[in-house]
């Protein structure tokens, strides 16, 4: 490999996109290192203080599109403390401070403040992609400095965040001059937004092929808006109530049929049944279908709208669609890979939940399946069996059933050997969530077949340290690790210290684990950073080592300890 | 361990209208289990100590409740959800139907009552709601044609005041659009409604 000049290696580097292959490029010889650093464009870095943004820049001078993530995945569930970290400012700080020319930056649960986002406007002339998933920290303030700086912006994607939102005035914010947009999401928006700006902003984007609106836009809006853009291929809508003997109604229809390219459908933050039939025109040529914000869709107009789907791919969709729903789904939509089904209100009757048998009609029905979310009401093993069998290519599996130690309803037995039957069947594992009563022998399963698994998922499961201790020894893939509530000690943490080098974080919170063993870890350690989350202050008064401890979540870093860390979190 | 399959009365303050048969929860030793709102429930078919008493696998082994489960279990009936389950980021706001609850007087009554109209899913089962309610009087369900037998010969129209502020009469609209603008319920007598011209029904069945 050395009869080549740099400019061939390069070239030939351009080919290989994945993070994974460009970093095992990169570990071949000294040469390769060099030339795929300089060519290196984009960078994934799956936990911010891993490490740090001065040693990013040093490396990786051609760097155009950087993806961060923060706090770690519990942090969805209320587990972890708002000011825990996570934030995002010396980021852009740095980058800004360097010749870097930042083009794109993805975001996942960092803390964002409207000033970093005002920075990042005036810091990068070329800046064309902003894409924010679960943060928080900005107003719409932050996105007017946004929408009036970047004059190139091509995508603003908010997906989910907690913005405090000032009303309206940042699509305003929008330079007539500005052109250039391909993709606007902010349906997590609670606000008003100007209708009119959104319009204009619209009519001149032609190049815009996704569009995602929140509740504030009414019905006639977004039929105005589909005339202007009918070229779209996502279309979040918002609201979508009215009067269907109405004029806007029937304009709206067309609209509709006239939007040929729409493959992408969410939304539907507030629904009114009767309006569906002015979707199925489009429904034909679905591959996403995204209902999982819209309780208001349910029963037969919901059956009816699936129906329409054949080709979907992709379904995000309520429990209240019930078994029932589920078998039309298996019926109909013979192509789908992927299947989301979340919780609507506990309080509803229990016919608006899902059971096994639904997961069942699926597999059975949708050959292709390989990525699983499932919120249900009770699972039995035969049905995992079963399932197991059906769909072998499960890349992702995450069974939530909403009472954490429900044993299977009919034979009373942990869900062991059903989950054992899914990781022995689906050698392509990679991900997976496990509920239900379980004890220490699925962990002996995952450990034994799971031989692709990189992140677990665990909660009240297991009988002792054994449970844990199958895991490490066995998934040498595993990157991820999160545990809560069960009964995994000082033996397990401490078996194999080494093995969390080659994992990016481990996180238990409620299980047996000490202060002493944490500083344990801490201790033989040096590349992890174990921070100690404790916020009733008792850690500050009781510093014995036996003392269990609350969360405890450990990461491998290149940079020690962090100095961000708020007054309750103890890094060892 | 006694198993208290946690079956309770969810407070309300609509006319008795008991969710007791659609709870979802766990029965763990000790109280039933009370949550607030928006809080997570647990649900089982059975009371959690019967799990526990269980033979699982082979051994006869002990289940080992996590540390919020212990803690959910020990804490005041106030205080009994469990952090963080089911894991939905935005739980709160995924799914979950705000409560609509609007007055509802009637002529001749001398007190109001209040119901939630996000439970019902149309003007048939408000209606009969509404009749339950006010047993004692015999509420207009021209929705149907049907005549319910008077019981104190006075009929009563249903009415609402919509967001603009204006009486309307319960039923020309869509259920949801109804919903959505209903500020307050009237029953109001039928005698006062005549010379209204109401000749024509709405347009919406009870099977919209």
């Amino acid at each position: 490999m050395n009869y080549f000049p740099d400019e061939v290696l390069e070239h030939v580097f351009d080919f290989i996109t994945s993070h994974k292959d460009r970093n095992s490029v990169s570990l071949v010889c000294k040469s390769w290192y060099k030339i795929e650093r300089y060519s290196r464009q984009r960078v994934f870095i799956g936990n911010c203080y891993s490490i740090s943004p001065e040693r990013l820049i040093a490396r990786f001078p051609g760097l155009k599109s950087l993806t961060l993530k923060g706090k770690p995945h519990f942090a969805d569930f209320n587990l972890v403390p708002h000011d825990w970290g996570g934030f995002v400012y010396p980021w852009i700080e740095a980058l800004a401070k360097s010749r870097i020319g930042l083009e794109e930056l993805r975001l996942k649960r960092m803390v964002v403040s409207d000033e970093s986002l005002e920075l990042l406007s005036k810091s990068f002339v070329n800046f064309k992609s902003l894409v924010l998933v679960s943060c928080e920290g900005f107003t719409t303030d932050g996105l007017a400095a946004i929408a009036a700086n970047c004059r190139f912006l091509r995508e603003l994607d908010l997906q989910e965040n907690e913005v405090d939102d000032h009303r309206g005035h940042w699509l305003s914010c929008f330079p007539e001059s500005c052109t250039s947009l391909i993709s606007l999401n902010f349906a997590c928006l609670r606000g008003e937004v100007n209708l009119g700006a959104l319009e204009r902003l619209v009519s001149r984007s032609p190049n815009l092929k996704s569009l995602r609106l929140n509740r504030a836009v009414p019905l006639d809006t977004l039929q105005k808006l589909l005339m202007r853009a009918p070229q779209l291929v996502d279309l979040g809508i918002g609201s979508y109530v009215h009067d269907p003997f109405s004029e806007a109604y029937n304009k709206l229809k067309i609209a509709i049929q006239r939007c040929k390219s729409i493959r992408s459908l969410s939304g539907f933050l507030e629904v009114a049944l009767h309006c569906m039939s002015a979707i199925y025109p489009i429904c034909g040529n679905l591959t996403f279908l995204n209902l999982s914000y819209a309780p208001g869709l349910h029963g037969n107009k919901l059956m009816k709208l699936i129906q329409h789907c054949r080709k979907l791919q992709r379904l995000w969709i309520l429990d209240c669609i019930g078994d029932k729903g589920l078998g039309v789904v298996a019926l109909t939509c013979k192509e789908l890979q992927e299947l989301r089904v979340f919780p609507s209100d506990p309080f509803e009757a229990g016919n608006a939940a899902v059971t096994e048998e639904g997961l069942v009609l699926v597999s059975a029905g949708c050959p292709k399946l390989n990525s699983l979310l499932y919120f249900c009401q009770q699972m039995t093993n035969a049905a995992l069996i079963t399932v197991a069998k059906n769909c072998p290519n499960f890349i992702r599996f995450r069974l939530c059933i909403l009472d954490p130690i429900k044993p299977d309803p009919v034979t009373n037995q942990p869900l062991d050997e059903g989950f054992g039957a899914i990781v022995q069947s689906c050698k392509g594992l990679k991900r997976l969530s496990l509920s239900g009563l379980l004890t220490d022998q699925v962990f002996l399963y995952i450990g034994m077949y799971a031989e692709q698994l990189e992140m677990l998922s665990i909660a009240f499961a297991a009988d002792s340290d054994k449970g844990m201790l199958y895991v490490l020894n066995g998934c040498k893939k595993l990157r991820k690790l999160e545990i809560r509530d069960c009964p995994f000690g000082d033996a397990a943490l401490l078996e194999d210290v080494g093995k969390y080098e080659t994992m990016r974080s481990l996180w238990m919170s409620s299980c047996e684990v000490t202060l002493g063993g944490c500083k344990s870890v801490a201790e033989k350690m040096p590349s992890l950073n174990v921070e100690i989350i404790d916020e009733s202050e008792q850690m500050e008064f009781n510093l014995d080592d036996k003392q269990k401890v609350d969360k405890m979540y450990l990461y491998r870093t290149l940079v020690g300890h962090r100095k961000d860390a708020p007054e309750y979190v103890w890094i060892l | 361990m006694s198993s208290e399959n946690g079956k309770r009365l969810l407070e309300t303050d609509a006319g008795g209208l008991n969710f007791e048969a659609t709870e979802l929860t766990l029965g763990l030793p000790g109280e039933p289990r009370v949550t607030s709102d928006g809080g997570a429930k647990l649900g089982s078919k059975r009371g959690f100590s019967e799990t526990v008493d269980l033979k699982l696998g082979d051994n006869n082994r002990e289940v080992k409740l996590g540390h919020s489960l212990q803690e959910a279990a020990k804490s005041p009936v106030s205080k009994t959800q469990v952090v963080g389950w089911p894991p939905v980021r935005g739980f709160a706001k995924r799914g979950k139907k705000s409560c609509k609850y609007v007055k509802v007087a009637v002529d001749g009554a001398p007190y109001l009552r209040k119901v939630d109209l996000e439970i019902y899913n149309s003007y048939q089962q408000l209606l009969t709601s509404l009749e339950d309610m006010f047993s004692c009087f015999t509420i207009r369900n021209y929705l149907n044609e049907k005549k319910i037998e008077q019981v104190n010969g006075i009929e009563y129209m249903p009415t609402y005041e919509d967001k603009d502020g204006d009486w309307m009469l319960v039923g020309d609209v869509p259920w949801q659009m109804f919903v959505e603008s209903c500020k307050r319920l009237r029953l109001m007598k039928s005698s006062e409604a005549v010379g209204l011209g109401l000749t024509t029904g709405p347009k919406y069945s009870s099977t919209n």
